[in-house]
C-alpha cells in the first residue's frame, strides 16, 4: 500500500500547532508555580473572540488581535484568584473554564443564532502547495519562534530566572527582592494569552468558522502534556508532536478500508489513550515545581 | 503596657545619644529601628523594640528561643511588616514594604532559614537579587561568585546544584549570597550556627573587613563566646522587650548570661552544685581528681562560660550507669557510592547500650548520607544495619522506627509537616497506639500531646501550626516526638544547632537521661565542645570513612580537629586500638 507519509507528517504539525501555543502557555504558568485548569476555557475562549473579531471587521489579524485580549483577560482572572485572593487553584481554574465556556456558547447562540455556518475572513497557508512546508503561519511562528524564544528566556534571562525561583521557592525570590504576586501576574498573562492565540488557531486558521465544543478536551490535552514534558520546552514539543502524529495517523487510517470496521469513535480516542499510556509510562516519579498548588503569603 | 522596664529604655536608646560611643561618626545610625511592635495573635513577638546599626559596628542580638530575634530582623528586611513602629534609613523614615526596599536602602540578610532555590545552581541562586528581565550574564556572575568566595575566603563550586550540597556549604552560599550585593547594613541570623571553627573565623575575619570598610552588621547568634569576641554593643531581647543593650567591651560571657537570664532563674545553680557534688563523687571512684576534668575544658575553642558550664555538668554526669556491652545500634561496613566516589566507605559502628557515640567531622563529609541511611530515606550499596539484634537495612522508616530506632534529623523543617498543628505533629508517628478501629482517639491524643507539651517544656499550644515555632521549641517537638516513644537506639544530628543555652542544656538532659535508661545514642554534631561534654566516646569520620575513634576522656579538641582534616594521626589509631581492644 502506498501511504501518505508526507500528508501525515503535514498534518501532524497542523495538528500540533494549537497544543505546542497551549502547552507552552501553561508551561509558563506552571514554572511560576500555577496550574491553570483554565486552559480549556481560556482557548475557547480565544477561538471564538477572534472568531468573532474577524467576522466582525473582516481582517483575521483584527480577530488575532481579539484573541489575544480575551487570553490576557482570562489570564488576569485567574491571576487575581489564585494569586491575590489565595483561591484553590483547581477550583478557580475549573470555574474559569467553565465560566469561558458558557459565556462564548450563549454569546454565540445570541449573535449567530442562525447557526454556525457564518464563514469569517481566515489565515491561508503559506507555500500552497508546497507539501510539508504548506502551513499556516502561526506554526511557523509556533516552531520556529515561540518554542526557542521560550527555551532561551527560560534558561538565559533574568525574566526565565524569576519564573523559576518564584515556582520553586516564593520565599527565597521574595527574600532576593524578587515580586512574587507581579511575576506570577506576568506568567498567568503571558500564558493566558497564548493559549488564546492557540485556540484561535482553530477558528482563524483550520476552520473559518466557530462550532460548539471546537476545543474538545485540547486544554486538557495539554495539562498532560506539560507533565510528560516535565516542564521543558523541547520535550513538552515533542509530546504535542506525539499527540499530534497519532491523531494524523487516525485520520488517514479512518479513510482507508481497512479499519472501515472499527467505529469511528474509538478511532477518535486513539491519540488520547496514546497520551494517557505516555503518561502512565513516562510520567511516574515526576518532580513537580516546589510551590506548585500553593498560594504564597508573606508572614 | 507599652512602656519598657527604665533600664532597657534607657539602654536601647543609648545608639543615638550615646555618650560613652568611641565611635568617630557617632549619632549618625545607618539603620534605626524605633518603637517596632509585632503581634502573631495573642502573642507579642516584639513589643515597642528600638535598635539601631552604626556605620562600622557589629550589633549583637541575644535571647532565648522565640525572643523575637528573627521577627525583628525581619521587619527590617521587609519580609514582615510591624503592627507599629518605624524604619529609618540615614537618619530619614523609610517604609520597607519588601525585602527588595530593603536591599534598595542597602540592607541585606542572611535569614536563619535557608531561602535558596533549591534546583537552581549556586550563581543562579546568587544572581537571583537584583537581577532584571533581560539577558543573564552567567558567566560574569560566575567570576563574581568566585570573586565573592575567595573575598571572604570560602570555596564554593559555582555550578553546583544547591539540593546536593550538604547543610553546611548550603550556610556558605547564603552568606556569600548576602555579600554578593553591595549593602551597608548586613543582618545575619544566627550565620555561624551550621559553620565549623575555622570557618567562623573565617567569617569573623570577613566581618571585621566589612566592618572597617563602614559597614554595620547585626549579629545574631547564641554562643556567647562568638558574641564578646565580635560584638561592639550588645542588645538583649527577651520575651519581645529589650531588657539590655550595653557595648560589648569589658562584658564577659559570664555577665551576657546573667543578663540573659535575668534574676528569676534560680534553678541552673542548684542543678550544677548537685552535679557537682556528683562529679566529685564520681570522680573519686574512678580514681581521678576531679579539677583534672574540668582544668582542660575551659579553655576550648577560646570559650568560656556556657558550654565549658554544660562539659562539666555533662562530664559530671557522664556513665552514671555503667556502659553495658551489648549492643544498641551495629552500624557495619555500610557503604554507599560507587568506587571513584565513595560518599559512605565501609562504616563500621558500634554503640553500645547506655553509651553516647559521638561523630565529629567537617559538614559534608557523608553525615547526612549516614543519617538518611540509618533512617531508611537512603539505600546504602552494601552493609548491614542492627538496632538491637534486630536488621533494621531493609525495612522502610516506619518500621525502623517501631523496631526501635529513633531519630532526630539535621533538617528540621523537613522532619514535620509544617501545615499541621503541633499536636498533630507530635503524635504523627505513633497513630497506632492511638486508634480506635479506623478511627482516632482524639482525647487520648489530646491527653498524650499535652503531657508532652508540659514535659518538654514546648511553648506554643497543641493546635498552633507548626511552622510558626521558632527553631528551639520545633526542636522540642522532634525531641518529644522521638524520646517519648523510648527508642533503643537514637540518632541525633545537630540537635543543638540554633538552639538557645537553655534549650542546649535541656536537649543534653534528655539526651543523658535516655542513655541513663540503657539506650544507645549516637550524636553527630560539628560542635567539638558539645562532643567532648556529652559522649562517652568520639569518632571522627572524614570523606565518607571513620578514621579515628577516641574514648571522650582522651580526646582534645587539637587531636579531633587534626582527624577532622583528615590527619590520620598514630595516636588515634592506637586509642582506637585500645578502645576495641
Ligand atoms: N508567622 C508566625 N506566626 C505565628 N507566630 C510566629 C510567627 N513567626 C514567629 N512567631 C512566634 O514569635 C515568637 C518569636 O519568634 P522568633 O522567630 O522571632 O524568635 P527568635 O528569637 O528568632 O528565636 P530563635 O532563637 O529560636 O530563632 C515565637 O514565639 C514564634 O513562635
Ligand atoms: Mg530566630
Amino acid at each position: 500500500m502506498d501511504f501518505p507519509v508526507f500528508a501525515v507528517l503535514a498534518a501532524m504539525l497542523t495538528i500540533a500547532t494549537p497544543l505546542v501555543w497551549a502547552a507552552l502557555g501553561a508551561v509558563i504558568n506552571e514554572r511560576a508555580g500555577i496550574m491553570n485548569l483554565g486552559i480549556e476555557g481560556t482557548m475557547y475562549a480565544g477561538a471564538f473572540c477572534g472568531f468573532f473579531a474577524a467576522a466582525t471587521s473582516g481582517s483575521a489579524w483584527f480577530g488575532l488581535g481579539a484573541a489575544v485580549v480575551a487570553g490576557v483577560v482570562a489570564g488576569a482572572l485567574m491571576a487575581l484568584l489564585t494569586v491575590t485572593l489565595g483561591v484553590n487553584q483547581h477550583v478557580a481554574g475549573i470555574g474559569i473554564t467553565l465560566l469561558l465556556v458558557a459565556a462564548c456558547d450563549f454569546a454565540n447562540r445570541l449573535l449567530f443564532s442562525s447557526g454556525s455556518q457564518t464563514i469569517t475572513a481566515k489565515f491561508d497557508r503559506l507555500f500552497a502547495g508546497g507539501g510539508i512546508f504548506s502551513q499556516y503561519p502561526l506554526t511557523y511562528v509556533a516552531f520556529l519562534v515561540l518554542a526557542p524564544a521560550l527555551w532561551w528566556v527560560l534558561r538565559s534571562s533574568g525574566f526565565g530566572l524569576r519564573l523559576r525561583a518564584v515556582g520553586e521557592n516564593p520565599e527565597a525570590a521574595d527574600a532576593a527582592g524578587i515580586p512574587v504576586a507581579r511575576t506570577r501576574y506576568a506568567a498567568l498573562i503571558l500564558g493566558g494569552a497564548m493559549m488564546a492565540i492557540g485556540g484561535s488557531f482553530l477558528t482563524l486558521s483550520l476552520l473559518g468558522t466557530f462550532t460548539i465544543d471546537i476545543v474538545s478536551g485540547r486544554g486538557w490535552i495539554c495539562i498532560a502534556l506539560v507533565i510528560f514534558g516535565r516542564w521543558k520546552v523541547w520535550p513538552v514539543v515533542g509530546g504535542a508532536l506525539l499527540f499530534a502524529v497519532t491523531d494524523a495517523l487516525q485520520l488517514q487510517l479512518a479513510i482507508t478500508s481497512l479499519f472501515s470496521g472499527v467505529p469511528n469513535e474509538l478511532m477518535i480516542a486513539f491519540p488520547y489513550l496514546v497520551v494517557i499510556a505516555a503518561l502512565a509510562i513516562w510520567g511516574r516519579g515526576v518532580r513537580y515545581p516546589g510551590s506548585y498548588l500553593k498560594p504564597y503569603r508573606r508572614a | 503596657m507599652t512602656a519598657p522596664p527604665s533600664a532597657a529604655g534607657a539602654a536601647s536608646s543609648v545608639s543615638a545619644a550615646s555618650p560613652d560611643s568611641s565611635r568617630s561618626s557617632p549619632g549618625s545610625a545607618l539603620a534605626e529601628l524605633v518603637d517596632i511592635t509585632k503581634t502573631f495573635g495573642a502573642l507579642v513577638a516584639n513589643d515597642a523594640i528600638s535598635l539601631s546599626v552604626l556605620p562600622g559596628e557589629v550589633h549583637a542580638l541575644l535571647g532565648e528561643n522565640g525572643a523575637g530575634k528573627s521577627t525583628l530582623t525581619r521587619i527590617l528586611y521587609g519580609l514582615s511588616q510591624p503592627d507599629s513602629g518605624e524604619i529609618r534609613v540615614d537618619g530619614r523614615v523609610k517604609r520597607i514594604s519588601s525585602p527588595a526596599d530593603a536591599m534598595e536602602a542597602g540592607i541585606g540578610m542572611v535569614t536563619q532559614e535557608f531561602s535558596l532555590v533549591d534546583t537552581m545552581t549556586v550563581t543562579e541562586n546568587l544572581m537571583l537579587a537584583g537581577v532584571g528581565l533581560g539577558r543573564i550574564n552567567r558567566a560574569a556572575a560566575r567570576a563574581k561568585v568566585l570573586a565573592a568566595a575567595e573575598r571572604i575566603g570560602v570555596s564554593i563550586d559555582p555550578d553546583a546544584i544547591v539540593e546536593d550540597l550538604s547543610v553546611g556549604q548550603r550556610q556558605r552560599v547564603e552568606i556569600v549570597k548576602a555579600l554578593f550585593h553591595d549593602c551597608r547594613v548586613l543582618i545575619l541570623d544566627e550565620p555561624t550556627a551550621v559553620l565549623v571553627p575555622q570557618d567562623v573565623e573565617q567569617l569573623f575575619d570577613s566581618i571585621g573587613r566589612l566592618t572597617s570598610a563602614g559597614m554595620g552588621v547585626i549579629f545574631i547568634s547564641h554562643k556567647l563566646h562568638e558574641v564578646t569576641r565580635i560584638a561592639d554593643r550588645i542588645s538583649i531581647l527577651r520575651r519581645g522587650r529589650i531588657v539590655a543593650s550595653r557595648p560589648a567591651a569589658g562584658l564577659e560571657p559570664r555577665d551576657i548570661a546573667a543578663l540573659m537570664v535575668g534574676a528569676e532563674s534560680v534553678a541552673a545553680p542548684v542543678a550544677s552544685a548537685e552535679n557537682e557534688t556528683l562529679a566529685d563523687a564520681l570522680a573519686t571512684s574512678i580514681g581521678l581528681d576531679p579539677a583534672d576534668l574540668d582544668g582542660p575544658s575551659v579553655s576550648v575553642g577560646g570559650s568560656a562560660l556556657p558550654s565549658a558550664a554544660i562539659r562539666d555538668r555533662s562530664r559530671a554526669t557522664r556513665a552514671t550507669s555503667p556502659i553495658s556491652e551489648a549492643t544498641a545500634l551495629q552500624i557495619t561496613d555500610v557503604t554507599l557510592g560507587n568506587d571513584g566516589s565513595r560518599v559512605l566507605d565501609a562504616v563500621t559502628l558500634s554503640v553500645r547500650r547506655g553509651e553516647i557515640l559521638g561523630i565529629a567531622g567537617v559538614s559534608g563529609n557523608g553525615q547526612t548520607e549516614l543519617v538518611n541511611v540509618l533512617c531508611g530515606t537512603l539505600t546504602a550499596d552494601r552493609g548491614s544495619v542492627m538496632v538491637d539484634q534486630t536488621e533494621i537495612s531493609g525495612l522502610d522508616p516506619a518500621a525502623r522506627i517501631r523496631a526501635g530506632f529513633g531519630r532526630l534529623t539535621e533538617d528540621r523543617k523537613g522532619s514535620v509537616i509544617p501545615g499541621l498543628s503541633v499536636g498533630q505533629n507530635l503524635v504523627l508517628e505513633d497513630l497506632d497506639r492511638f486508634r480506635i478501629g479506623p478511627f482516632l482517639n482524639r482525647g487520648a491524643v489530646r491527653e498524650h500531646v499535652q503531657k508532652l507539651i508540659e514535659r518538654f517544656d514546648i511553648r506554643a499550644q497543641p493546635g498552633d501550626p507548626i511552622r510558626s515555632l521558632s527553631g528551639g521549641n520545633m526542636q522540642k517537638v522532634l525531641l518529644a516526638r522521638a524520646i517519648s516513644r523510648g527508642p533503643k537506639a537514637l540518632v541525633a544530628s545537630q540537635p543543638t544547632r540554633g538552639l538557645d543555652i537553655g534549650a542546649c542544656e535541656y536537649v543534653y538532659s534528655q539526651l543523658r537521661a535516655l542513655r541513663d535508661e540503657g539506650a544507645g545514642v549516637l550524636l553527630i554534631s560539628e560542635d567539638l565542645d558539645e562532643l567532648l561534654g556529652i559522649c562517652d566516646r568520639i569518632a571522627v569520620i572524614f570523606s565518607g570513612r571513620i578514621i579515628g575513634e577516641l574514648p571522650a576522656a582522651d580526646a582534645t579538641p587539637e587531636a579531633l580537629g587534626l582527624l577532622m582534616t583528615g590527619h590520620d594521626t598514630g595516636a588515634a589509631d592506637d586509642s582506637d586500638a585500645a578502645v576495641n581492644a
